[in-house]
């Protein structure tokens, strides 16, 4: 199937006193339409600064340093601020990590819900109030047409996200882009959320590109997963493959790390050692300082992402399982 | 809006200090529309006091001058057409400076970098001018009279809002809301206009509010120093002005020109007071850091 969205070597560096970081260094993947695409990754990996990257929306002084971003057939690294503007919310659409702060405390969710409507879509404002009470009622919030008159503070986290991915929705975007949409929730609230947007997903054939940290919310989501280290990625491949067959040593310690309730462990063994100082680090794997299954050659240069299996790349010299 | 407005609007009237304040401007606010019913204007130019003897001995109140008379002028007319001079200072140099303010503050806060620098720099500049002294030395500068009082206090009444704009602005423009309103491709002067602006713009509106109050106090300053509105014009500090000479009364009787003083000058302390207090009130019903 042709691809929907393609990332060629994505690099986005941030300009700092204390240095040049490399948050986002050489990321390339692509999406089909109505996949869902998992980042994972821990704090400062780059999982949110390749989404913003994608959207454009990096502030100085980040910088988007070289890659190319195709969207349905076009750059958009080459779209003018004007163009951008008709891309994002209505070819690709965004929800962010907490509700609390997502919406405007000034105005209802209704007038909040309309100004995307009638900003992407050439229609009156009793269409546009039509759509949004729609869309209120297919995030199943209760009473969509008095809710519309609500202001956010009257709503709880759960139904303030509810409202968000509704906004994100609205205009229908062929890609959606949710970055850690539920871990300000708790947590019967994040498997509401998450069946809300997997049924959504399903139902609209949005493509989706699903930002997380947490392990276990991204295998009951995405069907392809990127795991992210040190701004780089480092595996890549679907699901089962990097849950069971994990071939990086940091995805497979980062398993072995976590409780799983498909299998017994007896002791949870954490990653020894810190996430690297992102600070001017040298051409060597990132993770090279905590893993214990470097070679010589890990001194030397970065690996290139290997093909190990049909679709299951990873970036070491001494992959887990011999690379098979 | 409708449950928010009848909140708010509770919240007011439970408070008998913002009651207070409402109450006195709307009092201030019919006499200055009624002015030419209170009292007919008998020259061609109404905000002119009419002379009424050649006498320049202050005379006290009587039936026909109810406030006295001082300077041959009618103070009660005066401090009536006054109220009329008040709200045109106090709005009209509170209105421009704050707009000036706004522009200068939300350019420096939205887009930063060395224009914020440069711009700032300036504000400081303006600031560390003492208020009062640039004003005078301005005026003096222009000429006398009402408009180059309103023009010197603009340009010397715009730092306070444009830095408190551009701080406001420096901390709205990093919350998430903003992010999302531009991921969801919202243009970059609607997010100022929509998101940015209304966020950050109630703590000017309350500033403004207070402002106008003590700005009346520093024009009827300059007016006293006699840098104001021509001899004769209807302003609480010229009237005051007036008064100056006859300050220490008559030898032996130290209140006997009292009425010269206390009509113009409790009128401008209840000018001044109702702005406060209705600026008070404007915090405690906007600012949800106040909410109790």
């Amino acid at each position: 199937m042709e691809n929907i969205l393609s990332v060629r070597n994505l690099s986005t560096y941030f300009y700092m006193d204390e240095g040049v970081v490399a948050a986002v260094d050489d990321v390339s993947f692509d999406l089909s339409p109505k996949e869902v695409l998992g980042i994972v990754g821990e704090t400062g990996s780059g999982k949110s600064v390749t989404v913003k990257s994608i959207m454009r929306l990096i502030k100085h002084p980040g910088k988007i340093v070289s890659g190319q971003i195709i969207y349905k057939g076009q750059d958009i690294m080459r779209f003018d601020e004007k163009e951008m503007y008709r891309i994002r919310g209505k070819e690709i659409s965004m929800v962010f990590q907490d509700p609390m702060t997502s919406l405007n405390p000034l105005y209802t969710i209704g007038d909040q819900l309309m100004e995307t409507i009638i900003q992407h879509q050439k229609v009156s404002k009793e269409e546009a109030y039509k759509r949004a009470v729609e869309m209120l009622g297919m995030v199943q919030i209760p009473e969509p047409e008095k809710r519309m008159k609500s202001y956010p503070f009257e709503f709880s986290g759960g139904m303030r996200q509810r409202v968000v991915i509704a906004i994100a929705l609205s205009c229908n975007p062929s890609i959606l882009i949710a970055d850690e949409p539920t871990t300000a929730l708790d947590v019967t609230i994040q498997a509401q959320i998450l069946d809300l947007m997997k049924d959504l997903q399903q139902r609209l054939g949005t493509a989706m590109i699903f930002i997380t940290h947490d392990l276990g919310v991204i295998a009951s989501m995405a069907h392809r997963i990127i795991v992210m280290y040190g701004g780089k990625q480092i595996e890549v491949g679907s699901s089962d493959d990097v849950f069971y067959n994990p071939a990086h040593p940091y995805t497979h310690m980062l398993l072995r790390s976590i409780p799983r309730i498909d299998r017994k462990i007896d002791r949870l063994e954490p990653i020894p050692g810190q996430p690297p100082r992102m600070i001017d680090i040298p051409k060597v794997c990132p993770f090279l300082p905590r893993c214990p299954r470097n070679v010589d050659e890990c001194n030397q240069k970065i690996p290139d992402m290997i093909e190990i299996s049909q679709g299951h790349f990873v970036r070491c010299f001494n992959p887990v399982g011999g690379g098979n | 809006m409708r449950t928010e407005t009848k909140r708010m609007i509770k919240r007011l009237l439970r408070n008998p200090s913002a009651v207070l304040g409402f109450s006195l401007l709307i009092f201030f606010t019919v006499i200055a529309i009624g002015a030419p019913l209170i009292c007919p204007p008998q020259s061609y130019d109404p905000y002119m006091i009419p002379i009424v003897t050649w006498d320049k001995t202050p005379q006290p109140p009587s039936t026909e001058h109810p406030f006295g008379v001082i300077d041959g002028r009618d103070i009660f007319y005066g401090v009536i057409w006054g109220t009329r001079t008040a709200f045109k200072v106090g709005l009209i140099v509170t209105l421009t400076s704050t707009i000036i303010g706004l522009l200068i503050g939300s350019v420096a806060g939205y887009f930063g970098g060395w224009l914020d620098e440069i711009l700032m720099r300036i504000t400081d500049v303006f600031l560390s001018i003492p208020y009062i002294l640039a004003a005078i030395v301005v005026t003096a500068f222009l000429g006398m009279g009402l408009n180059k009082v309103m023009i010197s206090l603009i340009m010397f009444g715009w730092m306070a809002t444009a830095r408190l704009i551009r701080g406001n602005i420096l901390q709205v423009r990093e919350e998430q809301y903003v992010l999302a309103a531009r991921a969801l491709g919202v243009n970059d002067y609607l997010v100022i206009l929509k998101h940015v602006l209304p966020n950050t713009i109630f703590p000017v509106v309350i500033q403004a509010t207070m402002r106008i109050g003590s700005l009346v106090i520093t024009a009827a300053a300059l007016s006293f120093l006699g840098l104001g509105a021509p001899v004769g014009y209807a302003d609480w500090g010229s009237l005051l002005n007036f008064a100056r000479n006859w300050l220490l009364g008559a030898s032996g009787e130290a209140f006997k020109y009292w009425y010269a003083i206390v009509y113009p000058g409790v009128a401008m302390v209840l000018f001044v007071l109702a702005w406060n207090l209705v600026g008070d009130a404007l915090r405690d019903v906007f600012d949800p850091r106040l909410r109790g």
